[in-house]
């Protein structure tokens, strides 16, 4: 992984781009910067059509009266809060808890995935003990099973858990988040693990002189140092859950402690053509809060991502 | 390193060994009273709380497992938080204990399950099944006498009172077979009992449906039969046509004389001739299911394009992505291109968008009557973009490649980024032209950095349920093939059919196929991520 954390764009910048190849000092003009230059502008357009056709799309749909998927077909035809406020009343689809349920946990899972992913690699990363490289090992062979594929099993443990522990059973929100938890050791404790070593050992030592507890270096100096991994992986797990369809569909089954990709796709499962308008109203809402997310941590998100992690 | 440390009084250079061995004296005096300490105990306290709770609550339901792992639990925490050594083990237990649990003991079970015929008809246990087989075989005995009925309830549970052939009252609920109760008859009908409240016509009414689905056994042999109410005020014995055997093992079709003989292998009741009852129960089948997905006929078809599929589209998905990532990184890594960064920051904005969220949308703008991209883009064609086989694949792929292709682009800017621009000086002096040095420089350097995570991408999308599942869910659907499966399926939305699909739930044979997959991912990755030493570096 090393050769890849040297790749990150935000430390580079102007270096790397002094004397790329085509760069002279004079700016080109007519069929040379058409060469150089203007093909680069066209392929960019294109390619942002393709990027932004979809979400202008469903902006459109969401503002159309009609509701329905063809009168959505021109965009920006006319334009009405109508279906956000179908959306926001209809009883039988209760959007806003779904919202509200699907905030809560992913939230919940972030907070906690980062407390456990952080503890965990600062253990890894700071001690030396016997098991430490069988530890990452394995860590590494667990998380290539993805916990989704354990869903049958993750659903009858909920079946059986629910008899003993009503309140992480199936159907809770509570054992949705402690599932989701199972999952948060593996995946990213390298993450964090690699950030870890780049915070040099010195400043544990000095602390350590000074009288600081292993638990205060780690809440009070180590914690504020890898700021950077603990948003990169408090966001990719909130997105992670965010969007996460399948173990979701399987542990909660009652509409009013759903989460927004299982209510969401009763939406367009059940009425589709009809109801388009409301689905989009609703898939408007529920991006905005993600995409503002990447937008605050955008800086983190970048380098993060080079140091290894895939969309979840 | 200890938690001594925090005191620093005890701390003084010359005092510092006679204080630390007074201190070993008592368990109480070695313990540092900080602030630390306090949130520490409360929190281990709570968890004690927790851990003993659930011990009793399992116990009391009989799951020694879950008891078992709990003491163990239990102890494993407080050792590791009121030892002064252990220092690692702090850090991991709360991770390790919520691996354990939802990783890998259901890792392990979803191994268990895939040795056994769990599912639809193999729910439970060989005395479960003969019940539910002699309850669903009911019928009302033609030689019944008419038991004048009261309906009654205790606010949760309903029960029937009976006057019986001797005129003496006898009540009982679905747990509780029929007994003699004390109770005043009042027109031949048992007037009300003692602690239950009587049903009024209009109250069994509300409720008829419970009423009419209770079954008060007549004793505790399920062979004896029950009594059950059509109409809420005659009680008749209903017999089942089936008996059951427990010495022999077997049931007794006694309608049509047919012996069904308990098989522990297939866990189900076989006659002479072969045919099964329709519930059985959870029995070891061994390797059945792994050898079912090769060697049925019906399933080995669906199952060998399947898995063709799920490579296609994971390899494809990756190229693809890669592919246009990297064009479009390429594109924009010119010094003078202008807005370059606005032009980034646009590019990435699918990334931002939640996945299952494109893939509904899309699934709307495909529509082959009403969708966007027939009816505005194509002019009003009808193109079956998601119900024509290979065209819905080919829409998978593409609404993939609108998922993927910004992350892609952005780890080719900052690999691009971090190539030395000497090395393009240094060809170009040799005389290389532009295409020989992207294909001698830029990609073999570029593909260094990105391969681990070209992996990870490439495991990814071989279980990418999302994409698949919410756009075309696995379908067009293959009516010729004999199990439930469609064109655009991949191994995993091809279990999550075969698990919670359709009629019958076979999750023994899901978790096999299961299982399979995590052998295939973890079998290249692991061949890979040896290849480009990945994992040499990390540790």
């Amino acid at each position: 992984m090393a050769a890849v954390d040297t790749a990150l764009p935000t430390r580079r910048g102007k270096k790397a781009t002094v004397g790329l190849p085509g760069q002279n000092d004079v700016n080109p003009h007519g069929l040379r910067w058409w060469r150089e230059l203007g093909w680069r502008h066209v392929v960019t357009w294109g390619a942002l059509a393709f990027a932004f056709i979809p979400i202008l799309y469903v902006v459109s749909s969401s503002l159309n009266p009609t509701g329905s998927l063809t009168g959505s077909n021109t965009l920006f035809s006319s334009i009405s809060f109508d279906n956000y406020v179908d959306l926001l009343t209809d009883p039988v689809h209760p959007y806003a808890r779904w919202f509200w349920n699907t905030l809560m946990i992913a939230s919940v899972t972030a907070l906690g995935t980062v407390m456990i992913g952080a503890a965990a690699a600062y253990a890894f990363s700071r001690f030396r003990f016997r098991g430490r490289r069988g530890g990452l090992l394995s860590l590494l062979l667990v998380q290539m099973f993805p916990q989704m594929l354990a869903y049958v099993a993750i659903f009858l443990l909920l079946v059986t858990l629910k008899d003993v522990f009503p309140a992480i059973g199936l159907g809770t929100r509570l054992g949705l988040i402690l599932v989701y938890l199972g999952g948060a050791l593996g995946v990213n404790t390298y993450l964090m693990y690699g950030f870890f070593n780049t915070v040099p050992r010195e400043l544990d030592e000095a602390a350590k002189i000074d009288g600081a507890s292993h638990a205060q270096i780690f809440f009070t100096i180590i914690l504020r140092l890898v700021a950077p991994i603990l948003a990169v992986v408090g966001l990719l797990s909130f997105v992670g859950v965010f969007s996460d369809f399948l173990i979701a569909s399987v542990v909660l089954v009652d509409p009013n402690s759903q989460t927004l990709p299982v209510g969401l796709y009763q939406f367009v499962s059940q009425r589709f053509s009809e109801y388009w308008g409301v689905f989009a109203a609703g898939a408007v809402l529920a991006a905005i809060p993600v995409v503002l997310l990447f937008q605050f941590l955008q800086r983190y998100i970048v380098s993060g991502l080079t140091a290894g992690s895939v969309k979840g | 390193m200890t938690d001594t440390s925090t005191r620093p009084t005890t701390r003084t250079p010359s005092g510092s060994a006679p204080p630390a061995r007074a201190a070993r004296t008592s368990w109480w005096g070695r313990q540092d009273i900080t602030r630390g300490f306090w949130v520490k105990l409360a929190l281990v306290a709570l968890v004690d709380a927790l851990g003993v709770y659930g011990v009793l609550a399992a116990g009391a339901q009989k799951q020694w497992g879950i008891v078992a792992f709990l003491v163990v639990a239990l102890v494993a925490v407080n050792v590791v938080y009121f030892s002064k050594r252990m220092l690692p083990a702090k850090y991991l237990v709360p991770g390790l204990l919520f691996l354990l649990v939802y990783q890998v003991f259901v890792v392990l079970y979803t191994g268990y399950t895939a040795f056994t015929n769990y599912g639809d008809g193999h729910n439970s246990t060989q005395a479960d099944a003969v019940e539910a087989i002699l309850v669903q075989n009911e019928a009302r005995l033609p030689d019944s006498p008419a038991y004048p009925l009261t309906v009654i309830s205790d606010g949760d549970q309903l029960g029937f009172a009976v006057v019986d052939g001797d005129g003496a009252a006898q009540m009982g609920t679905a747990e509780e077979p029929l007994h003699p109760v004390d109770a005043p008859i009042e027109n031949g009908h048992v007037a009300s009992v003692n602690g239950w409240i009587t049903l009024s016509f209009n109250d069994i009414l509300e409720q008829q449906a419970e009423v009419f689905a209770l079954r008060v056994p007549i004793s505790q042999d399920p062979n004896d039969g029950s009594l059950r109410t059509p109409d809420g005020s005659t009680a008749y014995v209903y017999g089942s046509t089936m008996v059951w055997d427990e010495e022999a093992q077997t049931i007794t079709d006694t309608s049509r004389d047919i012996v069904y003989t308990a098989d522990q292998d297939k866990g189900a009741f076989v006659s002479p001739i072969g045919a099964q009852l329709g519930t059985g129960w959870k029995v070891r089948v061994g390797l059945d299911n792994f050898t079912t997905v090769f060697t049925d006929s019906s399933l080995r078809g669906p199952f060998v394009g399947v898995l063709i599929w799920t490579f296609a589209f994971a390899i494809l998905s990756v190229a693809t992505t890669f592919a246009f990532g990297l064009f479009m990184a390429i594109v924009l890594n010119h010094p003078k291109v202008r807005g370059r960064k606005i032009y980034r920051s646009l590019l990435i904005v699918p990334y931002a968008f939640p996945a299952f969220l494109t893939a509904l949308v899309w699934q709307g703008m495909l529509n082959r009557d009403f969708g966007f991209v027939n009816q505005t883009l194509l002019g009003g064609a009808h193109i079956p973009w998601l119900t024509d086989p290979w065209l819905a694949k080919i829409s998978v792929l593409v609404v993939n490649l609108w998922l993927g292709f910004p992350y892609m682009f952005l780890i080719c800017t900052g690999a691009l980024q971090s190539i030395p621009s000497e090395l393009y000086e240094a060809g170009k002096i040799d005389g290389a032209k532009p295409w020989r040095l992207f294909r001698s420089l830029t990609m073999p350097l570029l593909l260094v950095s990105t391969a681990p995570l070209l992996i990870a991408s490439f495991a990814f999308n071989f279980n990418n349920f999302n994409v698949i599942y919410l756009l075309t869910e696995g379908g067009p659907d293959d009516l010729s093939a004999p199990v439930d499966v469609g064109a655009t399926d991949i191994l995993i939305t091809f279990v999550y059919r075969l698990a919670f699909g359709g009629v019958n739930r076979q999750y023994g044979l899901a978790c096999a196929v299961s299982i399979l997959i995590f052998a295939i991912v973890a079998s290249i990755s692991a061949a890979t991520f040896r290849k480009t030493r990945a994992l040499e570096d990390l540790i």
